[in-house]
């Protein structure tokens, strides 16, 4: 394997994909101390980050005389499945990784992690300011950021130009008519893991945050309520995307990062897009084996606005990641935060070249320009929504993917998905 | 009663429970203890962060597995993987072990082979039938399209209308060795003299097999059937790592399911209760099948003893 680049649960989660079972036993400690000071939990389990993150503890502990950090990195999966257990029996890291929204509004409701809106308040104002909004629960902060990304649609040059298409689309209409002359192309149009659900669900947020607004989707949470003009309509537009057959063979089963799936079709040219976040060109690097990737073919456009929608088409949809600190630690773990989140930390952790940042200052350290091109969109970004999946509590998410897979799969309509999501909501 | 021998059987007593002890406290914090918890919770609407579960709804979580279109298809597939085991598995290594009974050229090297994938997890196995699946690269559709069935190529485990099906053919690959190996112990164990006896008196070799053969593998059969039955119960790391109970739940079982709502929903009083339903249909199974299938063989299995030792 190249150097696997990791940016988010996504990628971990469909590169690790051979299964929760083999990697749980994985995950074991990797103490960086021996005194018990700070246990720290994180995600980044590979290259480039995983040195990085333990640089920094070392950094801070010899600056610090006393205070130990020992470090736990776990994939993804792993992760998930043992925070369970250790917040079931009360007794969480004191820093971890989280990814806000629903699940962490589930701990802290469980009382698991402490209020850090007044320790951060000193020096929030580094953070850019939309990046912190996932990790805030009514109007509290309970997480800190070092990650941030969106989705968009990635798209091969070369294949566009071939069937004749000479700007990205704008609207809905004009993407259907993408799709359309790339299929007369004989292209595959659009490279989709319909296996791994999430990718799906992305089309069905966008399109309901283009035409109901963001608040749309703020208030259907609120409500408990899916069955919104912008949620049904967004099946409706998608269900019309469906209609034309735009995705590789056999993509209900295809992974998102395996060999034979999404990223690697991309990679390898055999499709003309993806809509993901911006992990994608390093993933479709590694899973296509190409070295480089599409190179200079590959390009990156925003989701288009839908004719007659409220939502902004610079409306963002995507996510990061987080630290949310314990109820048990010590101030030390939230002066460490407050530590790797200064700018000459962030540029280190941008150079590797699998980090957006979210310090302000540390956008210039990003040397690709696909890269750059995302955290400029980002930068411009009128609102931002994370994913539904993660936004809402994690029944929902998962009851939001599952349908909309269904829906994709010509199982159900509009309406269907949006009461199946109502059900849940309202259990 | 000699005075002697009573206390000699009351320390036996003492002895007995001491050497089980540790197995005891061990079946009990590892077996008993979940059990009960999970069926505990599984009476709550609980996420699972935090203490104790508090919001109590009574069966409502069972009275809503009733009513799961997915747990409902978990059954299903579960019943068609039983059938389908018993059907096409079980004869299959019946089939290979009398085979490899007979005098045959390499015989030990093919008991070898053919027992080989029961020695590899679940978890390689499934890895390893995810390449041979893969669409593109994948051994199974190369192997058709070299010998020219290449309208048989297929989307394997993209496909809900075949992805079961490939599912069965790796648990069929990784599991009927074992039951070929434990069903040639079984006819290893039926004396010559037998089989001598039957083709001295004229029988053929289907009447051989039908009328001394088969009735005295039977015993061995119904184990067989028994492990293949509860395997299919409560398979989970094949699915999981193969196609993660996709796509749109066309492989999905019932551990899955729960594993879905435990780790995936955080809805852990629903996921308990998936766990106790599948426990309980194991164990109902797993009685009756002794009560009314196995007994005569549990019973059969002393008095043959008595007679051959």
């Amino acid at each position: 394997m190249a150097t696997p680049i990791h940016l988010s649960r996504r990628t971990l989660l469909s590169l690790a994909g051979l299964g929760a079972g083999a990697v749980a036993l994985g995950g074991c400690g990797d103490s960086g101390s021996d005194s018990a000071g700070i246990e720290w939990w994180h995600i980044q389990n590979t290259d480039p980050m995983l040195p990085v993150w333990a640089a920094f503890a070392e950094e801070f502990q010899a600056q610090n005389e006393g205070v130990g950090i020992t470090i736990t990195p776990l994939e993804n999966e792993a992760f998930k499945a043992r925070l369970t257990t250790v917040t079931q029996a009360g007794d969480p890291p004191d820093i971890y990784h989280t990814w806000g929204g629903g699940v962490l509004r589930q701990q802290v409701e469980a009382g698991l992690c402490q209020d850090i809106t007044d320790a951060v308040a000193p020096w929030r104002d580094i953070l850019q300011p939309a990046s912190t909004l996932p990790y805030e629960i009514d109007g509290r902060l309970y997480g800190v950021p070092f990650d941030i990304g969106m989705v968009g649609f990635w798209y091969n040059k070369a294949l566009f130009a071939d069937a004749g298409i000479t700007a990205p689309p704008q609207t809905w209409a004009e993407y259907l008519e993408v799709v359309g002359r790339l299929k007369s192309a004989g292209i595959t149009p659009i490279a989709l893991a319909g296996g791994e659900k999430w990718p799906g669900h992305y089309y069905w947020a966008y399109l309901a945050m283009r035409i109901g607004g963001i608040e749309a989707l703020s208030q259907a949470a609120e409500d408990d309520n899916f069955t919104t003009p912008a949620f049904i309509g967004a099946g409706e537009r998608l269900a019309e995307l469906v209609a034309l057959e735009p995705f590789q063979e056999g993509f209900l089963g295809a992974s998102y990062g395996q060999p034979d799936g999404q990223a690697a079709a991309m990679g390898n040219g055999d499709a003309a897009m993806e809509l993901m976040g911006q992990w994608a060109p390093a993933v479709q690097e590694e899973a296509s084996g190409v070295e480089g990737g599409l190179g200079t073919d590959l390009g990156f456009f925003p989701f288009p606005a839908v004719d007659g929608g409220q939502g902004s088409a610079s409306d963002a949809f995507g996510g990061g990641g987080g630290f949310a600190i314990g109820r048990d630690a010590s101030p030390d773990a939230i002066r460490f935060l407050e530590f790797i989140s200064q700018v000459d930390k962030q540029r280190r952790a941008v150079a590797t070249g699998a980090f957006l940042p979210v310090t302000i200052g540390a956008e210039d350290a990003i040397e690709d320009p696909n890269l750059a091109a995302v955290a400029e969109t980002l930068a411009n970004a009128s609102n931002f929504q994370l994913y539904l999946d993660q936004a809402y509590a994690p029944a929902v998410g998962q009851e939001v993917n599952d349908r909309v897979a269904e829906l994709i799969a010509g199982q159900m309509t509009p309406e269907q998905v949006a009461e199946a999501v109502t059900v849940v909501a309202q259990r | 009663m000699d005075r002697n021998l009573r206390r000699r059987r009351i320390s036996d007593r003492i002895t007995i429970g001491l050497f089980m002890l540790p197995a005891l406290v061990l079946f009990g914090v590892l077996v008993v203890v979940p059990i009960l918890v999970a069926a505990y919770t599984s009476l709550f609407r609980w996420n699972g962060f935090g203490g104790l579960p508090t919001d109590f709804i009574g069966l409502d979580n069972f009275v809503r597995l009733l009513d799961d279109p997915v747990f409902i298809g978990d059954l299903r597939r579960g019943a068609l993987l039983v059938v389908l085991s018993v059907t096409v598995q079980l004869p299959l290594a019946l089939g290979l072990a009398l085979l490899l009974n007979q005098k045959l050229r390499g015989r030990a090297v093919y008991r070898v082979l053919f027992f080989a994938p029961y020695v590899l997890s679940e978890v390689i196995t499934a890895v390893l039938f995810d390449m041979v699946f893969s669409q593109n690269r994948g051994l199974a559709n190369h192997v058709l399209r070299l010998v020219g069935l290449e309208g048989l190529s297929s989307t394997w485990l993209s496909d809900p209308s075949t992805v079961l099906y490939s599912v069965f053919l790796v648990m069929t690959w990784k599991y009927f060795g074992f039951h070929m190996i434990l069903l040639l112990a079984g006819r290893q164990n039926i004396p010559r003299e037998l089989h001598e006896a039957a083709a001295t008196d004229g029988a053929g070799g289907w009447q051989i097999f039908r009328h001394v053969t088969l009735p005295l593998l039977a015993p061995t059969i119904r184990i067989s059937m028994f492990l293949a039955v509860i395997g299919s119960i409560q398979l989970f790391d094949l699915v999981w790592v193969l196609t993660g109970g996709g796509p749109l739940n066309a492989s999905e079982t019932m551990a899955v399911t729960m594993f879905q709502y435990g780790f995936r929903r955080f809805e852990v009083g629903y996921a308990s209760a998936i766990s106790i339903a599948m426990f309980l249909i194991s164990l109902t199974f797993a009685v009756l099948y002794q009560r009314f299938i196995l007994r005569r063989d549990l019973e059969g299995a002393m008095t043959t003893m008595g007679d051959q030792r």
